[in-house]
């Protein structure tokens, strides 16, 4: 039997809402698959496109952005660039033939702990469905 | 003078070789564009090599020495297997390889081509074009025979490459075209023997906005304009007039000559050093700076509205690009 593809996601969490959201999945024991590498950053605003696309290019085949909810940013506003920036993406990986779908972007919180696992299990089956990143090298 | 001497003094002279590939000519011409500091050009140099101004033949360059050429200019990009094949034999007859203009460091506007392939590039140009009358559906084959012999065509590729993804590159000279400017410095460097380590991209490390006129302020743009549509050409940075301009992500080096006539830069001087993708760090700056007023109020479907004014997203932030970015063509299934 062919062996079931395991999407390899990575995964970029904001410091201040969504890596305590991840962590406090993690504390609470809630269960959701293995498939996300997390990589704290200090903001949502500090992702740049040229990040996504270069992890979608070296082996991954999703890629998640994890910020505040709006309103609450550390920075005040680097979560609504963020939003603007990944949909002008999305645009563009979808005029060069990329599924627009591996690119998520979502608001966790720091008690979301439920919601983190949520959007992670529902984004794994997302990209099972899709199959590997076509840009990988 | 004895004829030995005359001899001994013309090996002196730097051997020069031009060539273009998937280009437009303008490169050509911005060799000529260097005016009367071309007599300066052939008192130090020999040109052995240039199609579109000497008559000299394939098989003569095939004739030569490995690294007979000193230095050779090469601009356009890698579309066809004669390109291919020229690009290999002049890497190998010359000592060094400049990679000359944006199509041959980044892919250029042939480059563009790589949103689509062969089969599709065909079907326009020969097949579905309304101005086309071709009943027959003849397109080009890479060998044909006919009652006189065979006849043969280079094969066409279905993804263009830049120059140093087919062979390796020296020095780059990026620019649509480089500027005269930039062509005698690299020529000054060359003649003094003053070139910087290989691999050098010949350029400042500041962006067009480092050479630009325009006084600059905080950057907010509500919408985006094309230049025929502002009411009122205020002399400031294009970006705060919601027109798209790619100095921020672009090497300069160009002294910012289209700013100079009230246009926006394209980017044909290619990213800023250390910057891996040009159309990425555009996309990110540009969605930084659009629609920063009120934006804590708008709804999903008003940002998406607001993003939705970028249309050709391709051919806005990799102009000159596409085949050296990170995703370097479109992916056909």
């Amino acid at each position: 039997m062919k062996e079931e593809f395991e999407p390899n996601i990575l995964g970029f969490l904001c410091n201040w809402c969504s890596y305590a959201g991840a962590d406090l999945a993690g504390t609470s024991r809630i269960k959701y698959p293995p498939n996300i590498k997390s990589i704290r950053v200090m903001c949502s605003g500090r992702v740049d496109t040229v990040f996504i696309l270069e992890a979608l290019r070296k082996g991954a085949d999703g890629v998640l952005i994890a910020g505040c909810h709006p309103g609450d940013c550390h920075y005040q506003s680097g979560n609504y660039k963020t939003n603007r920036r990944i949909k002008l993406l999305k645009n563009f990986l979808k005029d060069m033939g990329v599924e627009p779908e591996r690119v998520r972007f979502e608001y966790v919180s720091a008690s979301e702990g439920q919601k983190f696992a949520a959007v992670v299990t529902d984004f794994v089956n997302e990209l099972k469905k899709i199959g590997p990143s076509p840009i990988k090298e | 003078m004895s004829k030995e001497k005359k001899k001994s003094e013309l090996k002196k002279k730097l051997q020069l070789a031009f060539y273009w590939a998937a280009s437009c000519g303008g490169c050509e011409i911005a060799v000529l564009d260097i005016d009367e500091k071309i007599l300066d050009v052939i008192n130090i140099a020999d040109i052995l090599f240039w199609p579109v101004a000497i008559d000299i033949k394939y098989k003569d360059v095939e004739a030569m020495e490995d690294n007979h050429i000193d230095v050779c200019f090469f601009n356009g990009a890698i579309r066809t297997e004669e390109q291919e094949h020229i690009a290999k034999l002049l890497r190998k007859k010359s000592k060094i390889l400049v990679s000359f203009g944006a199509c041959a460091v980044h892919g250029g506007i042939p480059g563009l081509g790589n949103v689509a392939n062969k089969q599709q590039i065909f079907d326009v140009a020969y097949l579905n074009n309304p101005s086309t009358d071709n009943p027959k559906k003849i397109i080009p084959k890479t060998s044909v025979n006919v009652k006189e012999g065979k006849l043969t065509l280079p094969d066409f590729y279905d993804t263009v490459k830049t120059l140093d993804q087919t062979v390796d590159v020296d020095y780059y000279l990026p620019g649509c075209p480089p500027t005269p400017d930039q062509i005698m410095t690299a020529v000054g460097a060359i003649a003094e023997n003053k070139l910087p380590p290989k691999g050098s991209i010949i350029g400042p490390m500041k962006s067009v906005c480092d050479e630009c006129r325009f006084e600059k302020t905080e950057k907010k743009i509500k919408e985006i304009k094309r230049v025929y549509e502002l009411d009122k050409f205020e002399e400031k940075c294009l970006l705060e007039q919601g027109i798209i301009c790619l100095g921020p992500a672009t090497r300069g080096g160009c002294d910012a000559r289209c700013l100079d006539a009230n246009m926006p830069c394209t980017g044909c001087g290619g990213p800023t050093p250390n910057s891996l993708d040009q159309g990425a760090k555009m996309m990110s700056g540009l969605a930084s700076i659009l629609g920063i007023e009120g934006e804590e109020k708008m709804s999903e479907e008003e940002i998406q509205e607001l993003i939705d004014q970028v249309v050709d997203p391709i051919g806005t932030f990799y102009k000159y690009t596409l085949p050296s970015s990170i995703i370097n063509r479109r992916i056909i299934k």
